[in-house]
């Protein structure tokens, strides 16, 4: 028979004092467990001297993999250690002003670097330097099935019937914001009017079928099948393709050219060793590990020395107004260029 | 069961499971010994692996007890005591399933980061709660709060207050009461509520990406190992990681959930003139050594 | 005073992990004042976004219940060879990481489906990474009710002339129903916050595929966490609500179950 449920008294309530009690020491035991495990130093702080907390974008790990190594065959670099962090560009750029220990930051473009700048985090003369506080060069490039079946060549191909393109979500990833300005740009090399360049970004994004999250998570779409072409950075597709993945990598004519910006932070726990790693990140033997990383290396001298594709026309971010203008008039959810050309997409076909 | 729809039942339900459920899984091993049985312990076998493995552990180690004697606990209160305000805790209760891992992320850092709520108190005494272990099994515990509440609150609330007021006005002690008749008949919910927390908290990833900085050897827990290893084309790692996450997943399962697919209590099929006082109170009462007196029910 | 130990830690614990944070989102929400706050709900892409997720989570929820009864009932009250091995398998979806899921869910039901199934970049993938994300909690909510269930009422009626169909409806049901509904107020619950799984297998195309968590998300990213915040607010106390009428919903259950 169903029990019945009473309305308990007040004298229910001491009847389980003792069961609440136990359950109460209980939690109290784990919580000053947790409270002891708090008042362990913190993950990267208080460390032997000589190691340098490395915060960067996703897309370098295997490079730093083999630059770490390199560095620490040097004289420079015979006693540091290191702890990593990578993750996408602008969460980590969120991470370190939120308090992520840090000590050199690599971003995959310029506005995460200025967050930096902005929290006090890194000094407003970063770009100051020979390579305008680059490490890295790359371009935007099209990765698309072994062979080429769709017969992309250029970015007119992108919008021919048919065709299904990949890239990730301007508003969550740096690479796509890379891969929009230069389609954008493209355009304009082209002699297009702006007109024209926002016209063909609306056909753009009329044929993404998908817009992952990330860089990564685009690439991981693609390669399980989805979509015929994929814009990506170029050191990613060669990355990619030195994995045995099934792509063929096309060089579009024009394209922008990616710089990634790189900065030792201004409380630096060890400020030493991270300029002096930094310092090997832009040298010629430092340049060189990238450029075999798949990495356009900022010195002319050690770009020279590598076989990378040559666009026809290459043009950078500054030319379009640099990256915090683009930024505002492109980027701003619900009231940028961008955000404006979805809404349109969206309310056209947003039935059912 | 009737046997009409046994058969028909039986295929709905296994249909859906295999389809749904089995199939997935199923990928994520094959896929992960693809290469060999070789490739995949070595891809899971270097010191970052080790170490997510090993971080993992700890989060479970103590976010799960701590979710589970919280859980109980409010159970207990819910089921046994009306109060003003008990709707708004039993809401706030559920309340982190509703919202986004990443979001309990953002939220906790609003909290207990750098510039947030405790920032300058924390900094003050030197504890580093973001960014570091204690952030994670924050993240972990907020989470998967709400599973054991859930489980054993509807099975106090069927089963009622018959038997432990019965022994009461016997004379039993409350601890006692709490061991011998309101733990076992909760038992089995318990056991779905750990294994539920286990399971949620090993795979919780979109709120430890946040609050963990994400340092390869220090905060990366096997879901982020997993996840840095897709980014980086090491799919045999990353799968590889996900079968040890089901693994243990079903190894929680074996140690705690055991058998409970058999049915009810001992007493189960009894006619309805039959007194009956289940086995574990009788074993209660007769230990106060007072007269029993057959409870009807 | 020992009897306020007890709650006492409780309401620590639930402040310490939930109350705070939340309140501390809430206040972020709010902390540009309310037009900043109504503007950033408003957007078209919070509303698309907004209404995607609600109607699929409320979807998944209910046609999980269903199926969770189905499947807990032949758990329970069946018997076949292989059945602890399905048992152990519902759990799994839960301790796999959003992202293992996502994958798995595309490489099998996308465009390389090796039973050309394509679910890829539609709503339909949606709701097929949900339904995965929050079968357990349909499942696990009702097995332990059902198991404990009373077969004597059951056994009673049908003794005094009650057909299968009547004993299931009037007596089996309204026992469970509780349950049912935790299990599905807990799946809608997850369903409405789920991100990891759903992003890779929907396209995540704003205004067609995109859900709520994936914008607040994409917010974050771009500096603008008060809009951010302001959305994970709607969301969470749309949650919230559906919660509360569920629980009051259970109560009444509860007490006419009672009599």
């Amino acid at each position: 028979m169903p029990s019945q449920y009473q309305r308990p008294s007040i004298m229910r309530w001491f009847r389980h004092r003792t069961a609440i009690r136990l359950g109460a020491v209980a939690m109290l035991a784990s919580m000053v467990s947790l409270v002891v495990a708090a008042a362990f130093p913190a993950a990267a702080d208080a460390a032997p001297s000589g190691s340098v907390s490395l915060v960067a974008y996703s897309t370098p790990k295997p490079a730093y993999a083999a630059l770490i190594k390199a560095f620490n065959a040097t004289a420079a670099g015979k006693s540091v250690t290191f702890s990593q962090s990578f993750g996408a560009s602008g969460s980590q750029a969120t991470s370190v002003v939120d308090g992520l220990p840090a000590d050199v930051v690599n971003f995959s473009l310029s506005p995460d670097m200025q967050k930096l700048v902005k929290a006090g985090i890194v000094s407003s003369k970063w770009n100051s330097g020979p390579t305008q506080g680059m490490v890295t060069n790359s371009i935007v490039s099209f990765v698309v099935r072994k062979g080429n079946p769709k017969h992309i060549t250029d970015w007119g191909s992108l919008v021919k019937s048919g065709v299904k393109i990949i890239t990730p979500n301007p508003f969550s990833s740096g690479s796509a914001k890379w891969n929009l300005m230069a389609a954008y740009g493209a355009q304009l090399a082209m002699g297009r009017s702006k007109a024209q360049a926002t016209a063909y970004l609306t056909q753009l994004l009329k044929h993404t079928a998908a817009q992952p999250s990330s860089a990564s998570n685009a690439l991981q779409t693609f390669l399980s099948g989805e979509g015929d072409v994929l814009i990506d950075y170029e050191d990613d597709a060669l990355y990619a393709k030195s994995k045995g993945e099934p792509i063929t990598i096309i060089t579009p004519p024009q394209t922008i050219l990616i710089q990634n910006p790189i900065a030792v932070t201004t409380h630096s726990a060890n400020p030493t060793a991270a300029k002096a790693f930094v310092a090997y990140l832009l040298s010629p033997a430092g340049q060189k590990v990238w450029g075999k990383q798949g990495y356009r290396p900022v010195l002319p001298s050690v770009a020279a020395g590598f076989k990378f594709p040559k666009p026809k026309k290459l043009f950078t971010i500054a030319s379009l107004g640099g990256w915090t203008k683009v930024n505002t008039i492109f980027f701003t959810p619900s009231t940028g260029v961008v955000a404006k050309i979805e809404q349109g997409l969206g309310v056209s076909t947003a039935s059912s | 069961m009737t046997s009409r729809w046994r058969w028909p039942l039986r295929i709905l339900a296994l249909g859906y499971l295999t389809f749904l459920v089995v199939l997935p899984v199923g990928s994520i091993f094959f896929r992960a010994f693809q290469h060999g049985f070789a490739t995949a312990w070595s891809a899971v076998t270097t010191p970052d692996a080790l170490h997510a493995l090993w971080l993992t552990f700890i989060v479970v180690l103590i976010a799960v007890p701590l979710d589970t004697a919280f859980g109980v606990g409010v159970a207990l209160i819910l089921s046994r005591h009306r109060f003003p305000g008990a709707w708004l805790l039993d809401a706030f209760v559920d309340l982190p399933l509703a919202v986004s891992p990443v979001v309990v992320g953002i939220a906790l850092i609003l909290v207990y980061g750098k510039t947030g709520w405790f920032g300058n108190w924390l900094a003050a005494r030197g504890i580093q709660v973001i960014f570091s272990v204690p952030g994670i099994i924050m993240a972990s515990a907020t989470v998967a709060l709400p599973y054991v509440v859930r489980e054993v609150l509807p099975v106090l609330q069927e089963i009622g207050t018959d038997q432990e007021q019965a022994a009461t006005t016997l004379g039993a002690k409350p601890l006692a009461i709490f061991r011998r008749i309101t733990l076992p008949s909760i038992k089995r919910s318990l056991a779905y509520g750990v294994t539920l927390t286990t399971a949620r908290v090993l795979g919780e990833f979109g709120g430890v990406v946040v609050v963990s900085g994400a340092i390869a050897g220090k905060t990366e827990t096997l879901t982020l190992f997993i996840s840095d290893s897709f980014d980086n084309l090491n799919i045999v790692g990353a799968y590889a990681g996900a079968v040890i996450l089901a693994l243990i997943a079903l190894l929680v399962l074996a140690i705690f959930a055991r058998d409970t697919t058999k049915e009810g209590r001992k007493h189960r099929w009894r006619s309805p003139s039959d007194p009956s006082p289940s086995d574990s109170a009788t074993l209660l009462l007769s230990t106060t050594s007072a007269s029993i007196s057959p409870m009807a029910h | 005073m020992g009897r306020f130990v007890g709650p006492g830690l409780a309401v620590t614990y639930l402040s310490l992990l939930v109350v705070l944070p939340l309140a501390a989102l809430a206040t972020k929400a709010f902390s540009n004042g309310f037009s900043t706050f109504w503007q950033a709900v408003s957007q078209p892409e919070a509303v698309a976004a907004l209404k995607l997720t609600l109607l699929a989570s409320l979807a998944v929820a209910a046609f999980n219940a269903l199926a969770g009864l189905v499947i807990a009932w032949v758990l329970v009250r069946d018997e076949f060879p292989g059945k602890q091995v399905v048992n152990a398998v519902i759990d799994l979806p839960f301790a796999l990481p959003t992202v293992v899921a996502g994958l798995t869910l595309l490489t099998l039901y996308g465009p390389n489906s090796p039973f050309h199934l394509n679910v890829a970049d539609s709503r339909v993938g949606i709701l097929f990474a949900l339904a995965f994300v929050t079968l357990p909690f349909s499942v696990r909510s009702v097995q332990p009710v059902l198991a404990e269930l009373d077969r004597e009422t059951e056994e009673a009626a049908s003794s005094l002339g009650a057909s299968s169909s009547g004993v299931l409806w009037r007596i089996i049901l309204p026992s469970l129903a509780p349950a049912m509904l935790a299990g599905a107020g807990l799946a809608f619950a997850r369903a409405v916050g789920e991100f990891g799984s759903v992003v890779l297998i929907s396209g995540n195309l704003p205004f067609k595929t995109e859900v709520a968590s994936s914008w607040i998300y994409s917010l974050s990213q771009s500096d603008q966490l008060t809009q951010a915040a302001a959305i994970s607010v709607v969301l969470v106390s749309v949650a919230l609500l559906v919660l509360l009428g569920i629980g009051v919903l259970r109560r009444h259950f509860d007490i006419s179950e009672a009599v």
